[in-house]
């Protein structure tokens, strides 16, 4: 029987983050400092489209965003995720099903001199799955506006229920840590450096239950005659994470920006991830912004993952989430702002309508395809899975 | 190679904090860094439901400069 640590710390990564920690500290201190400034005022009308593997998820999201006199800016946003998914998940198990995810989100910033305190809330709530954040954050620029620094701490209450058990209940606990730092290196060049580390904790539960996972989501085995069967996941009951990412943003000897970006990821689950990204931004004429993407990613996948386990009760911890296996995935993205001539739209000073669509290509290294024909295909031998979805962004944007 | 450029900023940034630097981007030579296209995050609605998806499909998430919110997305 397998025994996987669920709650492996990272000394080595800790030790990265304490010394860049007291870096920038000591740096941020040394330095000339200056003020400040707010956010735009702005609303923007975005409507999102995600259309792959099975699954159609679509809706609008809105966000104000109005200052208060000259040291306060206070945002709303409302997003809604409508849901109709046949995905290989669901095909595999379950039914075809829709649902709807409404979210709610407020947020304030107070300016004080050369710091911005960040407050922030949000809601979503499903019919199986209440989740609640609260945030607090505070940044600084330093050294002539050359350097801004930031921490942030957010800590979420979740709520997991199931839609075929009224009597399913699970509490789940989550923290998150951010340090950001942005530094002007040159006339030309950005950069911005991220960490974040993330703590996932079920409360309150039994060995034998879990809060971590999708609670309809089954793995499979082989039952010893040829064929598999399925049984419920079991997943471990904490989840530490730590994600470093650093962006560059460049401008171009003509007017366009090149932005590039990598992230490292790791977890107490044995996945490690990187990515990458590549954008590049054109201006063409007054009025019009093209942009152009290429992002990849790849992982490992979790130490509890398999496609298909031996025998039932294979390990202590049993996943076949395809979000959990070795995968890696690329992004196209193509997109176009086109700027409203001042005074077409009355009452704002600036007017942008924008277009945009990503392309996902991702292929799964050790989850394959269990809805074909078992007469055809032996357990163990389908196809390997591949999902391709188009992501749609729409939106309408207008200062004032 | 993160871990490296991590180590090594964080050494340029320790010798940085030992001396007395002056800002050597003068704010009248900020005007192609203030320029709308050098935006990490030009519009924001936009750009975390984009991070919700990444978030939804991948298992890494954080470090890209994002805050955090309540996924619902298992």
């Amino acid at each position: 029987m397998a025994v996987i640590n669920s709650s492996s710390p990272f000394p080595r990564m800790r030790e990265y983050r304490f010394c860049l920690f007291l870096s920038f500290l000591l740096f941020a201190f040394s330095s000339l400092t200056q003020a400040a400034v707010l956010p735009d005022e702005r609303i923007d009308i975005l409507y999102h489209g995600y259309d792959g593997g099975g699954a159609q998820i679509d809706g609008p999201s809105v966000l104000v965003r109005k200052s208060i006199g000259s040291s306060v800016s206070v945002a709303a946003n409302y997003y809604v995720d409508m849901v109709s998914s046949a995905s290989i998940d669901v095909e595999a198990t379950a039914s075809p099903y829709s649902e709807e995810r409404k979210e709610n989100g407020l947020s304030a910033q107070y300016m004080i001199d050369r710091s911005t305190i960040s407050v922030g809330y949000v809601s979503s709530k499903e019919n199986d799955y209440d989740a609640t954040t609260y945030s607090l954050g505070i940044d600084q620029s330093f050294f002539g506006d050359l350097t801004t620094l930031g921490f942030g701490v957010s800590f979420g209450e979740d709520v997991v229920g199931q839609n075929t058990d009224p009597n399913y209940k699970r509490d789940l606990q989550r923290r998150k840590y951010s340090i950001n730092a942005s530094q002007i290196l040159t006339k030309n060049l950005l950069a911005s450096l991220s960490f974040d580390s993330a703590s996932d904790q079920c409360l309150n539960l039994a060995d034998t239950e879990s809060c971590l996972n999708n609670p309809y989501r089954s793995v499979r085995y082989l039952t010893g005659t040829g064929g598999y069967a399925y049984q419920s996941e079991l997943y471990p009951h904490t989840r530490n994470s730590d994600a470093v990412g650093l962006r560059l943003m460049y401008f171009l000897p003509y007017r366009a920006s090149l932005r590039a970006e990598v992230r490292q990821f790791s977890d107490s689950w044995g996945i490690e991830s990187d990515n990458a990204e590549l954008r590049y931004l054109h201006p063409y004429g007054e009025r019009f912004l093209f942009e152009l993407k290429y992002r990849i990613y790849e992982q490992t996948g979790a130490d509890f993952y398999a496609d298909l386990f031996p025998f039932r009760d294979a390990q202590n911890y049993l996943a076949r989430d395809k979000e959990l296996s070795p995968f890696s995935s690329t992004v196209l993205g193509l997109g176009v702002t086109y700027k409203v001539p001042p005074g077409f739209i009355p009452w704002f000073e600036k007017s942008t309508v924008n277009l945009y669509w990503d392309h996902f290509n991702i292929d799964y290294d050790d989850f394959r395809d269990a809805r074909v024909s078992p007469t055809e295909f032996a357990a163990g031998s389908e196809p390997l899975y591949s999902l391709q979805a188009d992501v749609i962004r729409f939106y309408l944007s207008f200062w004032f | 190679m993160i871990k490296r450029l991590s180590l090594l900023l964080a050494l340029l940034l320790c010798c940085a904090a030992c001396s007395p630097i002056k800002p050597w981007v003068k704010p009248y030579e900020r005007q192609k860094i203030a320029d709308e296209i050098m935006s990490f995050d030009r519009d924001p609605v936009a750009g975390s439901y984009l991070h919700h998806v990444y978030d939804a499909r991948e298992a890494a998430r954080g470090g890209d400069g994002a805050s955090g919110g309540g996924c619902g997305c298992n």
